[in-house]
């Protein structure tokens, strides 16, 4: 069901998208009317997301420890996967956030006649890391669209990207690495009967729809060419609130927009969202320092427990006959 | 046999997980909790049943009750609301998990076991579940997903090894808990959880031993131990005025291999002149409310700090266990503080302040150990150990909620000549769980138990061949309790020991007779056939 009715879904956008661009009241909803929606979705949807989250408290302080605790002085600790300190976890979550630690150590065990073996498996860790850093990048090089004068950074950021200067117009290498990528994982939960098992719809609708968005996207640039100034009317426009629907857009750029739009207006309601879960996971942003410094239940209550006066009262004869001092004979005496 | 039950090959299941259909097989589910005890512990819908039957006998409103509960949780834990949304399915928990690994069962992967609550949470709880369904991964709920929950959330042992590798450190142990939690606002326990969870509230302890034989168990130990030592050891108990309340889980009087670590630490306290005493009253550092609810684990927890305040003892020294020491690092001084009527703990031999329990003010014996070691203040002979090549199996609660993982390599190194390490995969934050954590550890399900250990067991017997290894050492009640048959039935030749059972053989104690025994009462090794060889203390520089 997945993998099918995901392609059928992305499908049915672009099919949406050519039809719709190709009318004068088509390009007002496609350009206007759909991506400030979807804009006010992502927006809204993420602060609501996050404000759930963030309000729903941490009653316990529960790490995972992934190395020697800080005791005695003369034992090493394991400072970032084991931070013990606020500034160790702000390490640990950087080394998380920006090059992925956890999936690093990822192995992958095979029985071998009997036997396990654990071997390196570092592709997952490294697709995945291709992927975001790459979105990143391609994500920062559309600023020049929007903002005016472009911003050095994004100058820089393209020359770098560009550096080999393969082919006019020139090849970006970030374009290359994120469609690779995500041709990569999509083929890793395809081929993988495990993954297969369990993925979901939004586990293909989700890397389908950025395939789109990329290919499309790179058939503007290297294909059948966009209308780089137009666009970039629009964009700022767009960015401005003073909406323009400039002529020459293109089928390819509505395809995109809608795609991008789609995308956005999605990414609150589903898994897309552990972009912004990954800061809060109390398993990794928490230092382990939990006997140091007393953590608070906000919500911690009172219980039934079985008092020693109780515990005393039952077994009172046979802690007498046994010579275990009792409550009452500590006190006297 | 044991090559029947590997047959596990890693097929593509061709059911789909939604489904929530389980086969209830003699082996691999545990017995339900008798009504006297969901009773003893006022929990809700005491009665008889069994996994086996049609009828659960739920209570009428049983699907609004698990709705207002995950409500609830959601509410009061961030963890639990953050792992029902974050979950990418990028599988790389899947091959973690011991249970997965020696059952090839697809619902054994982390993500699906999750997925299991999450579809539910999907349907009920966000827009896209409600509007979309199964489309957006949502399920009802009916009565044979309760029945998949019981299977799955007790097919895992909370042991976190699948955080360890999550991007997003999701933790199966906190989905199990709440997910066991939700399953008890039904009466759905299992028995080997709640009976002793019963007994530890009303007497103390899990085996549900009382007061006098609490000090007849203690008693015979110290005959024992003078027997083999021809030392007569002091055996406090409920003293007040102690400097030290020491605390360990109840197997360790009661059990074997547990016992001799018992020796052990007798011998360690005399031989230091440590001013301590037990308590018969919280005679278990065992925490079985941990795998029953958060609530019921703070019940259990209190008596602890009650006891050392009633007491009046300065600080706290607690033994070898796995999810007791999880429960007294992560969860104890939250739940139960603040423990400012005891003092910062200091070794009153080494003057040592143990700065990383200074408000819990709960010391591991392994750290307190590791430290007199480190100041030279024990004599060791580790050439008593020399009949034994030893590995270490870390505690999945030490090792992955605490971080406990060279204090009881160290004490090992110095105890014995020959050390030897499983693989890398499989030890420190990578180690496999014994297969019966959390309560999992009865005889019912025992093929489960044999599979799950299975990894574990595997790296075992890889030192066992390369190099010999004839004694696994741990640091957990349920490893000692449930390892030995785990290593019958994979490795046979390899024994199980506590740390300080270890160490109790090396220790020569001021004034005892010539030893010609370990702390099991079996020979030790000739001097001559021993090889003379230097400890191999090695300092863990910092």
């Amino acid at each position: 069901m997945g993998p099918l009715s995901s392609a059928i879904g992305v499908v049915a956008l672009i099919v949406l998208a050519a039809l719709a661009g190709a009318s004068e009241p088509g390009r007002v909803v496609l350009g206007l009317v759909i991506p400030y929606a979807a804009l006010a979705t992502f927006l809204a949807g993420i602060c609501y997301r996050l404000v759930q989250w963030a309000l729903a408290p941490v009653p316990f302080r529960i790490p995972t420890t992934c190395g020697q605790q800080k005791s005695l002085p003369w034992i090493k600790s394991a400072r970032l996967d084991n931070p013990s300190t606020g500034l160790g976890a702000v390490g640990r979550m950087a080394l998380e956030v920006l090059l992925f630690r956890s999936l690093f150590r990822n192995n992958q065990a095979e029985l071998y006649e009997r036997r396990f073996v654990f071997g390196d498996s570092k592709y997952l860790w490294l697709g995945a890391l291709a992927f975001h850093w790459s979105l990143l990048i391609v994500l920062l090089r559309h600023l020049r669209l929007p903002v005016e004068p472009v911003p050095q950074f994004v100058l820089a950021l393209n020359a770098v990207d560009g550096f080999f200067q393969i082919g006019a117009p020139v090849l970006y290498l970030s374009n290359l690495i994120v469609l690779g990528a995500l041709v990569y994982l999509l083929l890793r939960r395809w081929r993988d009967p495990q993954l297969r098992y369990i993925s979901q719809f939004s586990d293909y609708f989700a890397p389908l729809l950025l395939l789109g968005i990329a290919v499309s996207g790179m058939l503007m640039r290297y294909g059948a060419g966009a209308d780089v100034v137009a666009v970039k009317r629009f964009a700022i426009g767009l960015a401005t609130f003073q909406p323009v629907l400039p002529e020459g857009l293109g089928l390819l750029f509505w395809i995109h927009l809608l795609l991008v739009s789609a995308l956005a207006a999605c990414f609150p309601f589903s898994k897309l969202m552990h972009m912004g879960g990954v800061f809060l996971s109390p398993t990794r942003n928490l230092a382990n320092n939990s006997r140091i410094k007393r953590h608070i239940n906000p919500w911690n209550y009172p219980v039934k427990t079985h008092t020693y006066a109780e515990w005393e009262h039952e077994f009172h004869d046979k802690i007498k006959a046994a010579g275990i001092p009792l409550d009452e004979e500590q006190k006297n005496g | 046999m044991a090559d029947e039950r590997l047959k596990i090959e890693s097929v593509p299941p061709k059911s789909d997980w939604r489904d929530p259909k389980v086969e209830f097989r003699k082996g691999t589910f545990c017995y339900s909790a008798a009504g006297k005890h969901l009773e003893a512990l006022d929990l809700p819908n005491p009665r008889e049943w069994q996994p086996t039957d049609a009828d659960w006998k739920l209570p009428a409103d049983w699907k609004q009750i698990i709705l207002d509960g995950m409500r609830e949780r959601l509410k009061k834990y961030r963890s639990f609301r953050l792992f029902m949304d974050i979950c990418v399915r990028c599988g790389a928990c899947a091959d973690k998990c011991h249970y997965f690994l020696g059952s090839n069962d697809p619902k054994n992967m982390p993500m699906v076991r999750a997925e299991l609550l999450r579809s539910v949470y999907r349907r009920y709880f966000t827009p896209a579940g409600k509007a979309f369904g199964s489309l957006a991964g949502g399920r009802e709920l009916t009565e044979e997903v309760i029945k998949e929950w019981f299977y799955y959330f007790y097919q895992c042992s909370e042991c976190r090894r699948c955080s360890v590798f999550c991007p997003f450190g999701i933790d199966t142990a906190e989905v199990t808990m709440i997910g066991r939690e939700l399953l008890g606002l039904l009466g759905i326990n299992i028995n080997w959880v709640t009976k002793p969870a019963a007994d530890c509230f009303r007497v103390g302890n899990h085996l549900g031993i009382q007061p006098h034989a609490f000090k007849d168990s203690l008693e015979f130990a110290a005959e024992e131990l003078e027997e083999i030592t021809g030392i007569q050891v002091d055996l406090p108990i409920n003293r007040k005025g102690a400097e030290v309340l020491f605390i360990m889980p109840s197997a360790d009087y009661f059990a074997t291999p547990h016992y001799y670590t018992l020796l052990g630490y007798m011998s360690l306290f005399h031989e230091i002149g440590l001013d301590f005493t037990y308590s018969a009253y919280a005679s278990e550092g065992g925490n079985f409310g941990m795998f029953t609810s958060h609530e019921m684990m703070k019940r259990l927890n209190a008596k602890i700090y009650d006891e050392a305040r009633r007491l009046g003892v300065k600080w706290i020294l607690g033994g070898e266990c796995g999810h007791m020491w999880r429960v007294l690092h992560q969860y104890m001084d939250t739940m139960n503080g603040p423990a400012d009527f005891l003092e910062p703990p200091v070794s009153p031999i080494t003057g040592t302040r143990f700065d990383n329990a200074r408000t819990t003010r709960m010391v591991h014996i392994s750290e307190f150990t590791a430290d007199l070691l480190y100041h030279n203040k024990l004599k060791l002979d580790p050439r008593r150990n020399d009949r034994w090549n030893v590995t270490y199996h870390d505690s999945c609660n030490p090792a992955r909620g605490m971080g406990l993982l060279e204090e009881p390599r160290y004490v090992l190194k110095r105890s014995c000549n020959n050390f030897f390490e499983m693989p890398a995969n499989t030890i420190r934050e990578q180690t496999f769980c014994c297969g019966s954590g959390s309560g999992l550890g009865t005889d019912e399900n025992l093929e489960i138990r044999l599979r799950g250990g299975f990894p574990r067991a595997n790296a075992v017997r890889h030192v066992h061949e390369k190099h010999g290894v004839n004694m696994l050492a741990c640091m957990c009640a349920i490893d000692k309790a449930t390892m030995p048959a785990l290593m019958e039935y994979w490795v046979p030749g390899v024994e199980v020991a506590g740390v300080h059972e270890l160490l109790g053989n090396a220790l020569v104690m001021t004034g005892e007779k010539e030893r010609t025994k370990d702390l099991r009462g079996e020979p030790l090794p000739q001097p001559s056939m021993a090889q003379p060889q230097p400890p191999a203390a090695e300092v863990i520089n910092a």
